[in-house]
């Protein structure tokens, strides 16, 4: 079973995870993800890579808490295992020197996209980072965008950071002032993507963005992850995640991503009712503020 | 032993009877179905064997199970020596004693079909098999000494597990690579536990891992290493035994609405990863009152029962043909029909609507008539004019087939594939157009049966161990 190297919050909701599978890292690429599995009763989830550590065969993964699933996750601890992380899966971002490339990252978003800009900027590539988080203590990886791009914008939707706005705002002024963008990769929650490719639609600039359907076996088999893109079914896992921004229904990915709603809740408030719930008091109280 | 009676009196005996769990209380629960023969019940059935010289059962057996043979040693009470007669042929005899069509393979075959029932064989099969195991009498075949040779078998259905079996005895180093987290292909993901309990498919891997196979679930080839780059690791030989896990769609309007499943996804949720059990599993699963399954085949009836069983009100089969084309066994059939399903024949649906939440809601069906026979000698459906109807659902489950996942053929230079996207292989031997790769199953004939891809397994093996050991250069 893998091993887990350390599980760490980073903000209010968010953790960051690091995985010791050297198979999997040896073979994974920018814009891939992986499924992982954190006990025997447990679902597969889908989790993006944030990080590549070839070295020491270190994967890194940054989610936030949002269900029954992702808590539980936190209650791994480092030196713990878990039972299954398969991958890489999806097709690898696609990767070449535009000159000037522009990656947009959206609350969670922020992560993925890490890997993906530096893989734009080993291809050559002039990058120019976007990222934004609902708030100052949201955000992560400032220092690791900063290190890559070339150029960092970073917002916030409150305005207690950076930019007051969202990342979408930020690349629409940044095209209006003529930034020679010619390709943008935008990863976070649906409705950000779809306004970055209203945005880049209007620029006639490529815009890529990386689905995050639901998904159960992540190898084409069930299905369950289909999406429409340019009036095609495509079968997200295997023929993504990455889609071109401007041919994806958005419409049907957001209804989808609520086929479970009502079973996720009811999960959810199981976990957290249960009396030998170790989780961290944080997320007990961002979910039940004032409980104990 | 039991005494042995004449041929006459043995014709008077009646064919046993599988008892059951009754229909109103199996369709509240998932477990198997079939109980199985009681020992007397397996004695007396033994006795109605006429032991023919040319056992024409033997010729309707995909791998020639021995079958007077076996049935013999259970007249001799010797369940664990029937068990392992079978499987000097059939390395997963539990398993095809519940799953395998036996009335269109050996049972239609028995001389006592024609004038009476036919010898239940599968019946038989399945006592042995579970006797043996039940009483911890299976055996860890003995191992030759180490060859030195290592062979990879990518995925671990019915095919891989046998190649797997078959080469570990013979002193190979094996490594099964399968995808998903528990080995087993369609027994584990597909096939439900009412129809075959996991914990079989189980103990069959768990034998196997004891023999000295190694596992290495959550490994996806293609994704992690590919074929060629196994062979640079050290393996002699590769088996590709993938199956056929492409799930087919409609293609009509309104196929994304939440609550169309493929029958892949649905049973998949609900066997592998256990959905049924709400309150043990984390995996969600849309229950449904008015349930459609789409399709007529072994996996529509799993998905239909399985929906009764996930408390619809109504659970029905769509069914663009007529009863009689429905490629299900017959068996599963009538298992569905006394459990309360209803069936649609000669309907197909034109397309899905739904409400504002985009969950299906409704389907527009079409009523159809047969016309003369297409290319699979069924004849073919037409649809007539003007019978379009709807229909009140809120979970359909297309089960219409699956073709082949390409993640395989696509990561192996010179692997040649046919129009439909299967392996091509030489049938006698299972090689592939690539020395040292073969391959069987699902992924070369399409979706067919688990004997049929064990048998394929059985072949390569033999195939595999002679290009291992006199190195038989391929042609
Ligand atoms: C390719 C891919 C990559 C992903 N990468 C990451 C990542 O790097 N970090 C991360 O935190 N999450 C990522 N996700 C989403 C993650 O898999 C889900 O958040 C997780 O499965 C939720 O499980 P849960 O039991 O905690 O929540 P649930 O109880 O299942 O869901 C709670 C809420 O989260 C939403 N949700 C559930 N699944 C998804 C999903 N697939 N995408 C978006 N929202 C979802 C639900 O709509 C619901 O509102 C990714 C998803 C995909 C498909
Ligand atoms: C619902 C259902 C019910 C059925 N009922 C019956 C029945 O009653 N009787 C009967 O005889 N037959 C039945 N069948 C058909 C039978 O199950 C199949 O014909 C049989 O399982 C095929 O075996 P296989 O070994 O070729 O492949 P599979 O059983 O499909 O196994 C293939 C395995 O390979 C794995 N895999 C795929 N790609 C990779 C990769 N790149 N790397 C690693 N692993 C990989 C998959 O995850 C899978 O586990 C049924 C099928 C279904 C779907
Ligand atoms: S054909 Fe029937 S009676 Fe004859 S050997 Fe086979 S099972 Fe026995
Ligand atoms: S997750 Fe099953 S096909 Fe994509």
């Amino acid at each position: 079973m893998p091993r887990v190297v350390d599980n760490v919050q980073i903000g209010p909701m968010t953790w960051k995870m690091r995985v010791e599978v050297p198979r999997l890292v040896a073979k994974a690429k920018a814009g891939q993800f992986v499924i992982i599995r954190v006990n025997e009763s447990g679902e597969r989830v889908p989790m993006s890579i944030a990080g590549l550590n070839k070295d020491e065969g270190l994967l890194t993964i940054i989610y936030q808490v949002v269900g029954k699933t992702s808590a539980l996750m936190t209650t791994v601890e480092g030196g713990g295992e878990i039972s299954d992380c398969v991958g890489p899966l999806g097709v690898a971002s696609h990767v070449e020197n535009w000159g000037t490339a522009c990656v947009v990252g959206g609350g969670i978003g922020i992560a993925p996209v890490y890997p993906i800009a530096q893989a734009y900027k080993e291809a050559g590539n002039k990058v120019i980072s976007i990222i934004g988080a609902r708030s100052k203590e949201n955000l992560f990886y400032e220092k690791e965008h900063g290190e890559v791009a070339d150029e960092l914008h970073v917002c916030t939707d409150d305005g207690s950071y950076g930019h007051a706005g969202f990342v979408s705002d930020v690349l629409d002024k940044l095209l209006k002032d003529g930034a020679p963008i010619k390709m943008v990769m935008a990863i976070g929650p649906v409705p950000m993507m779809r306004v970055v490719t209203r945005v880049t639609k209007e620029y006639e600039v490529p815009t890529w963005v990386s689905l995050n359907p639901l998904m159960v076996d992540g190898t084409g088999m069930c299905g369950g992850c289909r999406v429409t893109v340019g009036g095609e079914t495509k079968f997200a896992c295997v023929d993504g995640p990455d889609f071109d921004g401007h041919a994806v229904d958005f419409d049907i990915l957001t209804k989808r991503l609520n086929a479970y709603k009502e079973q996720e809740r009811r999960a959810m408030k199981k976990f957290l009712d249960d009396p030998h719930c170790r989780l961290a008091e944080s997320v007990r109280q961002f979910t039940y503020p004032g409980t104990k | 032993m039991v005494q042995k009676i004449e041929k006459k009196e043995r014709m008077k005996i009646q064919r046993a009877q599988m008892p059951e769990q009754a229909p109103e209380e199996r369709v509240r629960n998932f477990n198997e179905v079939p109980h199985g023969l009681t020992e007397e019940q397996a004695l007396s059935e033994a006795q109605r064997c006429l032991e023919c010289k040319k056992a024409p059962c033997i010729d309707g057996c995909p791998v020639e199970v021995d079958i007077p043979a076996f049935i013999n040693l259970i007249l001799e009470k010797d369940y664990a020596a029937a068990a392992r007669k079978i499987k000097e042929t059939n390395s997963l005899p539990a398993v095809c004693g519940r799953v395998c069509p036996q009335e269109e393979q050996c049972e239609i075959k028995c001389v006592l079909a024609k004038k009476f029932k036919p010898v239940a064989i599968g019946h038989l099969e399945r006592f042995v098999a579970d006797y043996e195991r039940e009483n911890d009498l299976v055996q860890i075949p003995a191992v030759a000494p180490p060859t030195g040779k290592k062979v990879a078998i990518v995925g671990s259905g019915p095919a891989g597990l046998t190649v797997a079996g078959d080469l570990v005895k013979l002193g190979h180093e094996i490594t099964i690579f399968e995808a998903l987290h528990k080995p087993g292909g369609v027994l584990v993901y597909g096939i439900p536990e009412f129809r075959l309990p996991k914990n079989i498919v189980q103990a069959e891997c768990d034998a196997m891992r004891d023999t000295g196979v190694t596992f290495e679930n959550s490994t996806i080839v293609g994704k992690m290493d590919t074929i060629d780059e196994l062979f640079e690791q050290g393996y002699d030989a590769v088996f590709i035994g993938t199956g056929a896990g492409l799930p087919n769609f409609m293609g009509i309007e309104g196929e994304q609405l939440i609550g169309i499943y493929s029958a892949n996804e649905y049973l998949t949720r609900s066997n592998l990863m256990r959905a049924f059990d709400e309150e043990g599993y984390d995996t969600p699963i849309i229950r449904g009152t008015n349930v459609a399954v789409l399709g007529g085949g072994n996996t529509a009836m799993d998905a239909v029962r399985t929906s009764k069983r996930l408390g619809a009100d109504h659970s029905y089969i769509v069914y663009r043909r007529s009863e009689a084309e429905m490629p299900a066994r017959a068996e599963e059939i009538h298992h569905a029909m006394d459990e309360g399903i209803e069936f649609h024949m000669l309907t197909t649906p034109i397309k899905f609507i739904g409400d504002e939440e985009g969950r299906v809601k409704q389907m527009e069906c079409l009523k159809m008539e047969l016309g003369p026979p297409d290319d699979s000698g069924r004849r073919r459906p037409v649809p007539i004019e003007g019978s379009n109807f709807i229909m009140d659902v809120d979970l359909v489950v297309v089960a219409i087939g699956n073709s082949s996942n390409p993640l395989i053929q696509s990561t192996t230079p010179g692997l040649e594939t046919n129009r439909w996207g299967n392996i091509t292989v030489n049938p006698e031997t299972m090689q592939t157009s690539r020395p040292g790769v073969y391959a069987g199953g699902d992924i070369v004939t399409g979706g067919a049966t688990v004997i049929l891809a064990a048998g394929a397994g059985k072949k390569a093996a033999r195939a595999i161990h002679q290009y291992l050991t006199n190195g038989a250069k391929p042609e």
